[in-house]
């Protein structure tokens, strides 16, 4: 039984009734700092009960050089969603779909973030136990000015919750790419809403917490290549096939309305892979230095591939195929970033072009499957790639754990192992919760608002007025 | 009176208007369109989605004169138009019933 109009007044509702109860927990007098569950506590240097302005405690570890570079970090990454995300994807939909394509990066930031801050910061980064986190960090309660963790090492606890922030800002907006065109905005917010909380705080609980079983395992992941391009990319896959294809795919032209615009946006997310990648190594130094240099080489290398690859399989360079490439090229060097040298980064960002050239060419096609922006094709399959090839050409000199080259063979092994873990139980969960969605609000629009158009069905605008 | 409507390749245009102007004629209205006959279209290339592209961009030229006028209409056209190549266009001509100015309530070829 489908009451729309119920639902989603009842899920504004929980929204704001929640947003209320964050004064109350943040004002509560200072006991332990054991949150409602009962989890452990968040290991806590200096703390502050009170949000009223108090000079921080003189003994902090707070490194400045860490913490600007950091913040800055955080600033390039939301970039990375809004607006480099909206117009990649933007540009290569149709024009009558362009705002409702914004919209999921947008919307998404905006749901992100107060989820963030009310339970899933606290789901992915409090100790908890090796699965998941706890719940100390409930409306970021006991988070205070000079408050460091484990994770946070010498930055504020603060810039290290933004910082992730938007990460899990824009794992959620890439699964947009997959469904795009043919969803419900409201089906987006709930599922973005779930998807956060039961898929995304787990896995990147196993990767970063310092608790997390991955992490224990040894799993080389530097800066999310499988909370970010794995988990987003295997959702992408499942929602696909859960959603279905577009109408008239294969059979009405699809082109993309604006190719300008997804070229914007590729450079923004280019530049912004900067943040990404060098930002986490949660220091300004050597290591940021070399992920960035990494993150340079692979990006051109695996854009120049795909340009090769396209110029001679399909006999002209396309921009939109460049531009792929570069995203494809980022997506292989995440998880190696701070743990490879250059020509270990050269090599992966020609791999992780040639796969996702392969993948978004010609797998797509072969398995039949609608996956609108190749969402799967380039962050699935890229971040798989990148994966196994840090397990490879790790260097104990770069990163502190050495890879196959330097004979560390098992290396692999471990990446494997999170690459299998995160794909089942992400595969899963999408699933279970597009079920859910499907069951209670629906997923797609129906057919005559999916021809005539998301952005005035959804939202009642049109992008362009002429 | 006779309307004459002409599809021409865009580029044309000026050479059409310019070749129009020297035989007297006043003013015309200009449209964007689509269409093919012989010309075949392109294919485009979308990562891994290719579509055969039909239709390609042509502007359609209408004059209404009076039916003396025709023949140099005609030649003018087709002249100015002409590249000796499939795609150049076509040229039809029907017959006007009737035209008016609205500033003025004029009717017939003073209309025009």
């Amino acid at each position: 039984m489908r009451n729309l109009f119920l639902l989603n007044r009842l899920g504004i509702i929980a929204l704001a009734v929640l947003l209320m109860l964050a004064p109350m927990r943040a004002f509560s007098a200072e006991g332990t700092k054991t949150g409602a569950a009962g989890a452990p506590a968040v290991t806590v240097l200096a703390t502050q009960a009170s949000p009223q302005a108090v000079p921080a405690p003189a003994h902090t570890t707070i490194n400045h050089g860490d913490t600007a570079w950091m913040l800055m970090s955080t600033v390039l990454v939301l970039m990375m969603t809004i607006p480099g995300l909206a117009l990649f994807y933007g540009g290569m939909v149709r024009d009558k779909n362009v705002l409702s394509t914004v919209a999921h990066s947008f919307a998404t930031t905006c749901l992100v973030t107060l989820l963030w801050y009310i339970v899933a910061y606290s789901l992915s980064f409090t100790d908890g136990n090796a699965w998941i986190g706890g719940f100390g960090r409930l409306f970021l309660y006991g988070m205070g000015r000079a408050t460091v963790t484990h994770e946070s090492r010498a930055i504020p606890e603060s810039v290290y919750m933004s910082f992730q922030m938007t990460f899990a800002i824009i794992t959620p907006a890439l699964i947009s790419g997959s469904f795009a065109e043919r969803i419900k905005f409201s089906a987006v917010l709930w599922f973005t809403a779930l998807w956060l909380i039961f898929v995304y705080s787990p896995v990147v609980h196993w990767i970063w917490s310092t608790n997390g079983w991955l992490a224990k395992l040894g799993v080389l992941d530097f800066a999310g290549g499988t909370v970010v391009e794995v988990n987003s990319g295997v959702a992408g896959l499942v929602t696909a096939l859960v959603i279905g294809r577009r109408i008239g795919y294969k059979k009405e032209l699809m082109a993309p309305h604006n190719l300008v615009l997804t070229l914007l946006g590729a450079s923004l997310l280019w530049v912004g892979w900067f943040g990404f990648n060098a930002g986490s190594a949660v220091s300004s130094g050597g290591l940021a230095g070399m992920a960035m240099a990494n993150t340079q080489i692979a990006t051109a290398a695996a854009a120049m591939t795909w340009m090769f690859a396209e110029w001679s399989a399909r006999g002209k360079p396309s921009v939109l195929g460049m531009a792929s490439g570069a995203v494809a090229g980022a997506v292989a060097i995440t998880p190696a970033s701070g743990f490879v040298d250059p020509t270990g980064a050269l090599i992966i960002g020609l791999a992780g072009g040639a796969a996702c050239f392969w993948a978004a060419t010609y797998l797509k096609n072969m398995i039949g499957y609608d996956d609108s922006l190749d969402v799967f094709g380039v962050h699935g399959i890229g971040g798989v790639v990148g994966l196994l090839l840090t397990g490879v050409f790790a260097v104990k000199a770069i990163g502190g754990t050495a890879g196959a080259i330097e004979g560390n063979i098992g290396q692999i092994g471990k990446q494997v192992t999170a690459i299998v873990a995160v794909v089942i139980y992400d595969a899963v969960m999408t699933y279970v919760i597009l079920k859910v969605v499907d069951l209670v609000i629906g997923l797609r629009p129906s057919e005559e608002q999916e021809r005539e158009g998301l952005d005035l069905t959804q939202h009642g605008e049109r992008a362009y007025n002429e | 009176m006779k309307l004459v409507i002409a599809i021409i390749k865009p580029f044309k245009l000026d050479d059409v208007r310019d070749a129009l102007s020297e035989i007297g004629v006043q003013g015309l209205t200009v449209t964007e369109v689509k269409g093919f006959g012989r010309q075949k279209g392109h294919t485009e290339l979308y990562r891994g989605a290719e579509y055969v592209v039909n239709f390609l961009p042509k502007v359609k030229l209408e004059v209404a004169i009076e039916s003396e006028l025709l023949d140099k209409v005609i030649e003018a056209i087709t002249r100015s138009a002409r590249m000796g190549k499939i795609g150049d266009g076509k040229i039809f001509v029907l017959d006007l019933e009737q035209a008016i100015r609205i500033r003025t309530g004029e009717t017939g070829q003073n209309a025009l």
